[in-house]
């Protein structure tokens, strides 16, 4: 069929358009972005769903939302949407949609863990938080109070978040689902460019020649860029490839010119092996033709290696859990991987460079960020492994094709990288980051595009295809990471520290330097006793997080609170012990950044429902509740220092004093109610305020009891415009400049940096990226390409089996890396008793874990379930028909699933894909919790399971 | 006087009698003949064509119990699920005791052994419509219908990117294709189209019941009401499959109202001038 | 008891079958699947309904195998039970015209049977050999579109919608309107089993020595034509409208009436004389 479809392509490439790149938009599409018509309004937004970042106008009639249209002047939709963002205003008024607090209670209207959900007060909401998060500081230090934060956060929710967690309780254990979905691309940022997020933009697919998805369905994913994509491919069929690089063929795969299906973990490997066909082609690798460009390289780049023994990013032996029996020794098989494991045979021969050969025990330390300058003659070794022969034979994945075919593909694939003149964009979205070696996997794609001189160029570069919608504008730009402050600051850097100090008014050395409780932390934590308060906003933590039968039992039975803020009562509002009503996405004020740097911003259309209130509401409420005296005191951490004495945070209330604080001064006036933020007026009567609710700002007509019990009036100045000024004021002048907050209401979004007015299209790049012309114009450099970002810039000197601390370290500034680094199998693997691999991922009609779509009744009536997409022959094999229940079970546990065999996912013998928006098949149970040992993103690509007859 | 009053009595009251019949008879034939006009119901899979289904079914319900007890069936807690063929009651407007699918309700899931219809005992589904060259059930042959879009309604010609119906296919890229075009007026998004194959779609309503518009766009009609027919006169010149409907051109006889009159006849009238 | 036991045990007939039948497509039970137009028994045995064959077959269809062999299988097995043993063993609508019937004793609505001049008790054949004539003229079986029987059986297993209706018409019709209206004289499904049955084996016995004449017997039966014998002749209730229902057996205390095995040595000459059988 795929012969037919490419055909037809061909065909209808009647008219081969110009690049599309800077269309005009008509101009009635321009109008403002505010128009009344008779009796309802429109008003521009940003989709809620994933990280594509469609713009959408929202029509409003007597207070409430009736209708959706994609925006026609918003550069990413250009006015169209998928069925997701169609049903925009269909999420949000569903029959069971929270609308108040609900606490577990005995019959005496006491807390009890065991009791049933009842309504109660948000002033009583507030008590019952205020008391246990102030059990957990007692018991645990500041990391007994954590936060599953989430990419979904509006920039303003996150920021506030994030202050009243870092800045408040100086605890670090904040982590958004973004951990699940973006971690390994953001430690391959940094550890390649040394500051986050894309280099291109969305304008490469227009310009493009070659699209390569790698670990990518983006037609379901990303369907309008995926529609983008193949428009593309229409204007130019005999010129533009598309390839798609999977471990199972879907939707994706439909009009892709070569569809390679590998065997997990391998894309190593694929990425090595183009890789190698650069190096050893190339002269100075000892090849006979050009291909390196060798002057970018010598003046962009450096090559680096790192340690492979960094395990797998499980439980470690001598954790208190483990300790105590609460895994299975089922369970323990695969978890005694992260201390020591075999160098299996498929392995051995890509490990030996770095001194590892076949039945090696490798003694793992704990995952490190940690690498090293090493030789391009070192590189080179390091790919030396990787001939076609070795891997077309460890990385086909469909026993069922020949491995003739499928090394031709892998040239194929090779040749259309490295054509001269041929621009290619590598595309990947889960499959390269949820991946035990997703930061190394991440890594790899930029050496192959850095060594052609593909990167950082219109149509040119690797592009990581965010999930979340705001997982580039709040997860990662605001910080909301245990480890990092906004603008790309860590909160183990005392400058850095100092910096956020000194804006938030908190005195030196109230953060905490420790930012190491990630978002399968503060599950463990939980599990192990020390998390004893955890707040899940904006994501459903317990349906989300792989082996959730070991958080879910931590959350029900452990003496702890688990709290859960939502529009819908999903799997995390049920194993809650309270649980609070949301506003959704246009009942307030907010702002996303999409996966091209484009910030985009919407006014509150409509009031909450019942007594919802925002997130960010919620936050600054809850910030009333504590003083100085409660917080800022000495606080125990876990460990030791190095001189054996307890970890602990200094007392600083003496210093606060200083400040002109009192003892009994609230973290509400100190983070959200100062003096700066109160310069942020009320303005109703001009744009972009007027005409507009503010449930936050002017209280509404709801009338909804507050947290002191008294109807909430509204906090009197610009909440939201202080929050998003101040963070932006940490990266205006540092690479991340945002436009000032009335501009986004005016514009359809910009790219950062946005500098002089001007979005930027191309980062690194002289000609469009303005930090670095400036970094080049400092240097003195005359190159096309400044690689500015700060972070690890300094390193040692060694080859790939380590570092050789007596050459001392070697800077190199405004340069990116070149990663030298091996495939390596994953720790479960299938085995005669789980034979299967199993790939969990999502489906198009519904988003994340249903919660929202699973309530809208078409996109219900689509898929109402999900369903275990299986090979034909496996299912034969295995006595299961079409469309029969089926048990998937892991060593960690199982769920029954639907058989299907045809269909949208067709897998490979040896491989089931099954979907985890449905909480009745709750995959998750099945799922490891392995992760990368660097970023700490779960693996949810690869387990082993067997697949039996329900 | 006895026996011809008696003999009149008898006679009017046969009389009667068999006007009464024949009254009855009329009634019962109008009423038979209405409820079996109900044109737009989809049958199982094998269905004879819908006049010879209805003499043909014995309205005995094996198949709907096929259905709905087939081993794949089950919900997740192993309660049943409501079956795709249900039998026609009073007030489904359909002929009564006979078995049909509505898609949007219950889709037919194309079971690959296709319990419903080994087990018909009249003939009514007609096993060896839908058996393979190897003579093994092949869901893959079975007409219950024909999918049709709603150009108007459907939201992929908006260029909204949704191809539910072409994901829920169980013949996707078959029964049901994407045509790519370009969107002239975004100048950088591609309208991703369904076309529905009559030739492969089975109409087992799994797009219908999959489709996202408020009522479905694409849906499906009976064979006979959801096709045309170009008429066996003309064949594509350069299609030999196609040529091969010569086998059905018959003798060629035509009478409209221009030719029904005689030639000599027509002839014969004067011309006006 | 004793007084009720056929009905007892004909009420145990009909539920049990009802059950299976419901059990079939509920709970996927194998024992009886399908309707009474065509079963499977013990998921292999077909059966079929003859008279509903007949049509099919009159409406131009060539049946399958399965239909014609399950035709041919209840035809003999009424031919020797009593062919319209169907009608008071099996046929569940029997249980909505004996309720009817019942009521309308109770209800003192139950006066002699009105000689009507166009519903006679034979009209019911008429009806027979007009449905076959209505399906060959149609196409289509004329019977089972409209026929309560396989509506109210269909209801009990898949749902009754719309189709209760037409069991409250009988009901209503046998009640208020003829007494034994629709069993009695309309039914062409109970007319085909009459005909099947004419000359089958079981048969109720008359012994006149015993009998004291109470004529119970007569105020129970639903065909009370065919015992024309009673106090009369010491015979067998031979007339092919006899249900075999075992409701004058029950009542008569006298040991006038029994079940045996009917004697074709002293076969009348009136069964299955249809002449004969209107009062």
């Amino acid at each position: 069929m795929s012969l037919k479809r490419r055909d037809f392509l061909k065909n209808s490439a009647v008219v081969a358009a110009a690049s599309a790149v800077g269309i005009s938009v008509p101009k009635d599409l321009k109008a403002a972005a505010t128009t009344a018509e008779s009796d309802w309004r429109w008003d521009k937004a940003a989709c809620r769903f994933c990280g594509t970042g469609c713009g959408i106008m929202l029509a409003t009639k007597g207070g409430k939302i009736v209708a959706v249209k994609g925006d026609p002047a918003a550069p990413v939709n250009r006015g169209l949407n998928c069925i997701k963002g169609y049903f925009n205003a269909k999420i949000m008024y569903g029959a069971d949609r929270l609308k108040t607090p609900l606490l577990r209670m005995n019959d005496k209207g006491e807390f009890d863990k065991k009791g049933k959900f009842k309504p109660v007060s948000w002033q009583r909401a507030f008590d019952e938080m205020e008391k246990h998060a102030k059990k957990a500081l007692k018991a645990s230090g500041p990391e007994g109070v954590a936060v599953f934060a989430s990419g979904q956060y509006t920039v303003m929710e996150g920021y506030a978040a994030q202050k009243m967690m870092k800045g408040g309780f100086r605890s670090n254990a904040i982590d958004p689902n973004a951990r699940h979905c973006m971690a390994s691309a953001v430690v391959g940022f940094y550890q390649t460019f040394g500051i986050d997020e894309p280099s291109g933009c969305y304008d490469d697919i227009e310009i493009t020649d070659t699209i390569v998805t790698w670990g990518s369905n983006m037609a379901e994913m990303h369907p309008i860029l995926w529609s983008r994509v193949s428009d593309r491919k229409l204007s130019n069929p005999d010129k533009v490839k598309i390839v798609n690089i999977q471990t199972y063929t879907h939707r994706t795969c439909d009009i892709g010119d070569i569809n390679i299906i590998f065997s997990p973990n391998t894309d190593l490997a694929l990425w090595n092996y183009i890789a190698h066909e650069i190096v050893f082609r190339d002269k100075k690798g000892g090849g006979s033709e050009e291909i390196i460009d060798w002057d970018f390289v010598n003046e962009n780049l450096v090559f680096t290696a790192g340690p492979a023994n960094i395990g797998y990013g499980m439980r470690r032996a001598g954790e208190k859990s483990l300790k105590e029996g609460k895994y299975s020794d089922l369970e323990m098989e695969t978890i005694k991987k992260e201390m020591r494991k075999k160098v299996s045979a498929k392995e051995a021969p890509a490990l030996e460079p770095f001194g590892y050969k076949e039945g090696d025990t490798m003694q793992n330390t704990a995952g490190t960020l940690k690498h090293w300058h090493i030789s391009f003659e070192e590189y080179k070794k390091s790919l030396e492994p990787y001939t076609l022969d070795y891997v077309a034979k460890i990385a086909k994945g469909d026993p069922n094709e020949s491995i003739e075919d499928f090394k031709k593909k892998l040239q194929a694939l090779a040749d259309l990288y490295i054509e001269k003149g041929r621009k290619v964009v590598s595309f990947w979205t889960m499959g390269m980051n949820q991946h035990t070696r997703g930061t190394w996997v991440n890594t790899l794609s930029y050496n192959v595009h850095f060594m052609l001189n593909k990167q950082a160029l219109p149509g040119n570069g690797a592009f990581s295809l965010t999930g979340q919608p705001s997982a580039c504008g709040t997860a990662r730009e605001v910080g909301t990471f245990c480890h990092r402050l906004p603008a790309d600051m860590m909160v183990k850097n005392p400058k850095h520290r100092a910096k956020v100090e000194k804006v938030w008014g908190l005195p030196a050395g109230t953060l905490n330097p420790v930012g190491n409780q990630h978002i399968m932390k503060i599950h463990r934590d939980i599990e192990d006793g020390v998390v004893k308060f955890a707040w899940v906003n904006v994501c459903n933590a317990y349906q989300d997080s792989a082996s959730a039968t070991h958080w879910i039992k931590a959350a029900r039975e452990m003496d702890n609170f688990i709290v859960t803020s939502d529009g819908y009562p999903g799997i995390s509002a049920k194993v809650s012990d309270l649980v609070l009503p949301s506003a959704m996405i246009y009942e307030k004020w907010g702002a996303y950044g999409n996966a091209e740097r484009r910030t985009q911003h919407w006014r509150q259309q409509v009031l909450p429902v019942g007594d919802a209130m925002s997130d960010t509401w919620q936050w600054v409420e809850f910030s009333k509740r504590f003083t100085v005296k409660d917080l800022w005191g000495e606080q125990p951490l876990r460990g030791k220092n190095k001189d054996g004495t307890p970890k602990k945070l200094p007392n600083v209330i003496a210093d606060a004093l200083k400040m002109g604080y009192k003892e009994d001064t609230t973290m509400y006036e100190i983070l959200f109610a100062n003096e700066k933020a109160k310069s942020y007026k009320v303005a109703t009567d001009k744009f972009p305020q007027k005409g507009f609710d503010n449930s936050e700002v002017l209280g509404d007509s709801r009338k909804v009891k507050g947290s002191d019990g008294k109807v909430f009036e509204g906090y009197g100045f610009m909440i939201h415009e202080y929050l998003f000024e101040e963070y932006a004021s940490f990266g205006r002048g540092h690479g991340h400049d945002l436009a000032p907050f009335e501009v986004y209401h005016k514009v359809r979004g910009l790219k950062w940096p946005v500098v002089d007015g001007k979005e930027t299209q191309w980062r690194f790049n002289v000609k469009y990226d303005p930090y670095a012309a400036k970094a080049a114009k400092e240097s003195g450099s005359k190159s096309t390409h400044a690689f500015y970002g700060p972070l690890a810039k300094n390193l040692l000197q060694g080859n790939l089996l380590g570092p050789d601390k007596s050459k001392g370290k070697k800077a190199l500034k405004n340069k990116a890396k070149i990663f030298a680094r091996p495939y390596m199998d994953p720790p479960e693997m299938p085995d005669e008793k789980y034979d299967t691999w199993l790939c969990t991922g999502r489906v198009l009609e519904h988003w994340h874990s249903g919660t929202m779509t699973m309530r809208v009744p078409e996109l219900f009536r689509a898929v109402p379930e999900a369903l275990c997409y299986m090979h034909p022959t496996d299912a034969k094999a295995k006595g299961l028909k079409r469309g029969e229940l089926a048990w998937v079970e892991s060593r960690r546990g199982k769920v029954k699933a639907r058989i299907e065999t045809r269909g949208r996912n067709r897998p490979p013998q040896g491989l089931v894909f099954v979907p985890w928006f449905d909480e009745k098949v709750f995959i998750n149970k099945v799922c490891l919790d392995a992760t990368c040992p660097m970023s700490k993103q779960t693996d949810y690509k690869k387990c082993a399971v067997s697949i039996k007859k329900a | 006087m006895a026996t011809s009053n008696n003999r009149r009595k008898f006679m009017a009251t046969t009389f009667q009698s068999v006007g009464l019949t024949a009254l009855g008879g009329l009634l019962w034939s109008g009423y038979s003949d209405e409820v079996k006009a109900s044109p737009l119901v989809l049958r199982p899979p094998a269905a004879l064509p819908e006049d010879d289904f209805l003499k043909a079914c014995i309205k005995c319900g094996l198949c709907a119990e096929a259905c709905v007890n087939r081993e794949s069936n089950q919900n997740r807690d192993g309660s049943q699920r409501k079956g795709t063929l249900q039998m026609a009651k009073g007030g489904d407007h359909r002929m009564i005791g006979t078995p049909f699918f509505v898609p949007t309700d219950v889709p037919c899931y194309m079971c690959d052994d296709v319990p419903c219809v080994p087990v018909c005992p009249s003939g009514a589904l007609d096993m060896p419509s839908i058996l393979n060259e190897k003579k093994e059930l092949d869901i893959n042959k079975a007409k219950m219908g024909l999918a049709v879009v709603h150009k108007e309604s459907c939201i992929a010609f908006w260029g909204i990117q949704c191809d539910a119906c072409y994901r829920a296919c169980p013949i996707m890229d078959e029964a049901i294709t994407l045509e790519y075009q370009k969107n002239e007026r975004t100048g950088k998004h591609a309208f991703l189209l369904p076309v529905v194959h009559s030739d492969i779609c089975t109409g087992c309503g799994l797009c219908e019941q999959a489709c996202v518009t408020e009522k479905p766009a694409i849906f499906v009609l009976p064979i006979e009401q959801a096709t045309g027919v170009a008429g066996d006169h003309y064949v594509k010149g350069w299609d030999k499959k196609d040529q091969q409907r010569v086998q059905n051109a018959n003798e060629i006889h035509t009478k409209n109202e221009r030719s029904k009159q005689d030639a000599s006849e027509y002839l014969n009238m004067e011309v006006e001038y | 008891m004793s007084n009720m036991k056929y009905l007892l045990l004909r009420r145990v007939t009909q539920m049990t079958l009802l059950v299976l039948y419901f059990g079939a497509n509920a709970y996927g039970w194998h024992i009886l699947e399908g309707t009474f137009g065509a079963s499977r028994l013990f998921g292999f045995i077909p059966l079929a309904d003859p008279y509903t064959t007949v049509q099919v077959l009159a409406s131009g269809f060539v049946l399958g195998a399965d239909v014609l062999l399950g035709a041919l299988l209840i035809t003999v097995f009424y031919m020797i039970v009593g062919g319209r043993a169907f009608c008071s063993w099996v046929c569940p609508i029997n249980m909505v015209t004996d309720l009817a019937n019942w009521l309308r004793r109770k209800l003192k609505l139950d006066k002699e049977e009105v000689n009507y001049r166009f519903l006679k008790r034979r009209t019911r054949y008429w009806i027979m050999v007009l449905g076959i004539v209505v399906s060959a003229v149609v196409g289509v079986a004329a019977f089972e579109v409209l026929s309560p029987i396989t509506i109210m059986q269909r209801g009990i297993v898949f749902g009754f919608g719309a189709g209760i209706a037409v069991i409250i018409a009988i009901f209503l019709f046998d009640l208020f309107g003829v007494k034994n209206g629709w069993c009695g004289h309309l039914c062409p499904l109970g007319a085909a089993y009459s005909v099947i049955g004419s000359k089958s084996l079981i048969r109720v016995k008359h012994t006149h020595e015993n009998c004291t004449n109470c004529m119970e017997c007569k105020v129970v039966c639903p065909e009370n034509q065919v015992l024309h014998m009673i106090n009369k002749s010491s015979i067998a209730v031979t007339d092919g409208d006899c249900t075999n229902c075992g409701r004058c057996i029950d009542v008569c205390n006298d040991n006038a009436l029994e079940f045996g095995v009917r004697s074709f040595m002293k076969q009348e000459t009136r069964s299955g004389d249809f002449s004969h059988t209107s009062k």
